[in-house]
């Protein structure tokens, strides 16, 4: 572990992103103390300057605060992000052992399965399924996770066909350990590692996904979202730069931080790469 | 690779496409019938006579009484001879209003495609020719940069920087309203309009182009036969272009051949900030009006667009590396 967070921390990219997470969660967090109002108040005359009228970034088109959007925004940035991610790296990592650890058949269906919803392009399906479902929080997660389970499930399906025949999984059938307790116990924990790395990478593409969701007009109605400001500030650029500005650096600087935290923790977990590069 | 084998080959890729495509058909037929509001409804309330005899005959008249699985198959069918359904608010069969905005969106994508491609592998041969040097660090900072970013957020930045600010390049539409021009001036006119949304879809996947090429070509350069290659003197640009690169495109044909696709799907934000009449915004403006025959219709073109022009890049693949198992 020590070995781990050293090699991590050799990493300056890696460090940075962890400060910018932490900064992120600690607004999203204190949102309600930050800006005691809601994000949809309008508090003063609208297309203020950034600056004005203690507007830190502006208002937008109704006079609301584009600071207090950004901060409430972060935490269904943060939320979906997260629970999405969760969703499909369960759905993934079940699916994917369910193939690696049974083969034959089972294994070659979920293939094919995974694999149709590889190609079908996933913005679009991701589109698709919000609209019909109608926007929520819940449609979206569940919409987002649908796209975004398969590489899980082909990492996972990988992991299990060359760790199956190892000696500690046949030491474990002999032992008559059952199925289920040989893929949960002996295998999965073994096989987890890449998946810590793929889903920093989900949550940063999860959060994306979303923004061009609610950018659409496909975000929940009821909550603030980066994308939907951006999408609100689309028409009046001209205008009022700092409604479609701001949002956006506050997705760019998100999802960069993931990123370099994805890259950060696969050098630190994989050191034989690491060296290669 | 023998004839026999190519052929077998080929009709192994298209037995699997077609049973992928009948897969999004079906998809998209469950999809129509999750859509709140069937067709019947619809046309009956915004006939405004909302009688259930109407209702019933309309439901008739569409075949919606039937059974489920007896619906699939007609509406197979319908898909199979290019029949797409109607979309109820624009009065108009699917296919046509997609085939007319198709070509737009085939030549943005197409730009799109050919520039990320273009200055993604070249950017990353030159990341990885000078590994370690601030031109490096550079592009790595440059490609990581655009990968983190939101397309529709780099279309409104360029917007206000080309258009707003620096007045260089339209911002919206295809081509100078009123101005009827003919010829080159047409070209040129819609090429004007073209640079910024087919910048804006080409910067994502030109970083992730970058970003793969540079690997893959640290990876090639580390293999014996560039080594041999040096031992024996050969130049060293000729080592980085004729061994090096050449054997270090392949993953990234393979790639750009897999994410050609996704560039369709994001075509639908950059057509909705730069108000492109192709098919992205043609499902922008279904979303809009809860035109869901329509909606599903763009899915099922693009979905199948994506099939085929991944069949098009294995076959390309098998042609180019004849070390490719195609068995």
């Amino acid at each position: 572990m020590n070995g781990f967070l050293a090699a991590y921390l050799r990493n300056r990219g890696a460090i940075a992103g962890v400060v910018v997470l932490l900064f992120v969660a600690f607004v999203a967090a204190t949102a309600s103390v930050l800006f005691p109002f809601s994000p949809w108040d309008m508090r003063g005359i609208p297309f203020a300057m950034p600056g004005e009228m203690d507007f830190l970034l502006g208002s937008d088109s109704l006079g609301r605060d584009v600071a207090a959007g950004i901060a409430y925004g972060a935490r269904v940035s943060l939320l979906i992000g997260a629970v999405s991610t969760a969703v499909a790296v369960f759905l993934g990592v079940t699916l994917g052992a369910i193939a690696g650890y049974a083969g034959g058949i089972i294994d070659d269906a979920i293939m094919r399965f995974s694999e149709f919803f590889q190609t079908v392009p996933s913005f679009v399906l991701a589109v698709v399924l919000v609209a019909i479902f109608s926007p929520s929080l819940g449609s979206i997660v569940a919409a987002i996770a649908i796209v975004s389970w398969p590489p899980v499930t082909r990492v996972i399906r990988a992991e299990f066909l060359s760790l199956r025949s190892r000696e500690f999984v046949q030491a474990a059938e002999v032992l008559g350990r059952s199925r289920l307790a040989i893929v949960f116990l002996e295998i999965l924990p073994n096989a987890l590692t890449p998946i810590i790395v793929l889903s920093s990478l989900m949550v940063a593409n999860a959060i994306l996904l979303e923004s061009g969701l609610s950018f659409l007009g496909l975000g929940d109605p009821n909550m603030m979202s980066w994308g939907f400001m951006i999408g609100a500030g689309r028409s009046v650029i001209r205008l009022a730069w700092w409604m479609s500005v701001f949002p956006g650096v506050a997705i760019f600087l998100t999802v960069l931080a993931l990123n370099l935290v994805g890259e950060g923790l696969s050098d630190a977990l994989n050191p034989r790469l690491a060296r290669r590069r | 690779m023998g004839g026999g084998r190519l052929v077998r080959y080929v009709a192994a890729r298209v037995v699997k496409m077609v049973v992928v495509i009948f897969a999004i058909i079906v998809t998209n037929f469950l999809l129509i019938h999750a859509a709140p509001g069937d067709p019947a409804s619809v046309i009956a309330g915004e006939s405004g006579a909302a009688d259930p005899q109407f209702i019933a005959q309309l439901r008739q008249q569409f075949g919606l009484d039937k059974p489920l699985s007896t619906q699939l198959w007609i509406y197979v069918r319908g898909v199979a001879s290019g029949d797409l359904g109607v979309s109820h608010r624009q009065q108009r069969p699917v296919a046509d209003l997609i085939l007319e905005r198709l070509p737009a969106t085939l030549l943005l994508t197409g730009t799109a495609f050919a520039f990320a491609i273009i200055s993604g592998i070249s950017l990353g041969a030159l990341a990885a020719r000078r590994v370690g040097h601030w031109t490096d660090s550079m592009i790595t900072v440059l490609a990581l940069g655009f990968y983190a970013t939101p397309i529709f957020w780099v279309g409104l930045m360029l917007v206000l920087l080309f258009s707003v600010t620096l007045d260089w390049l339209p911002s919206f539409g295809m081509n100078t309203v009123g101005a009827d021009l003919t010829g080159l001036a047409a070209v040129a006119d819609t090429a004007k309009y073209l640079v910024l949304p087919s910048l804006t879809l080409g910067l994502f996947y030109m970083a992730v182009y970058a970003r793969l090429t540079r690997a893959s070509m640290l990876e090639v350069a580390s293999q014996d036969f560039v080594r041999t290659a040096r031992a024996k003197g050969v130049p060293e640009g000729r080592v980085q272009r004729r061994h090096i690169l050449r054997n270090a495109l392949l993953p990234v044909i393979t790639f750009a051949g897999i994410q050609a696709g996704q560039l369709i799907g994001g075509s639908i934000l950059v057509e909705t900030v730069f108000a492109w009449p192709g098919i992205g915004r043609l499902a922008f403006d279904a979303l809009l009006a809860r035109d869901y025959q329509l909606l599903l219709g763009v899915f099922l073109c693009t979905s199948v667009l994506v099939v085929v022009f991944n069949l098009i890049t294995d076959l390309l693949y098998a042609v180019i590396d004849p070390r490719v198992d195609v068995t």
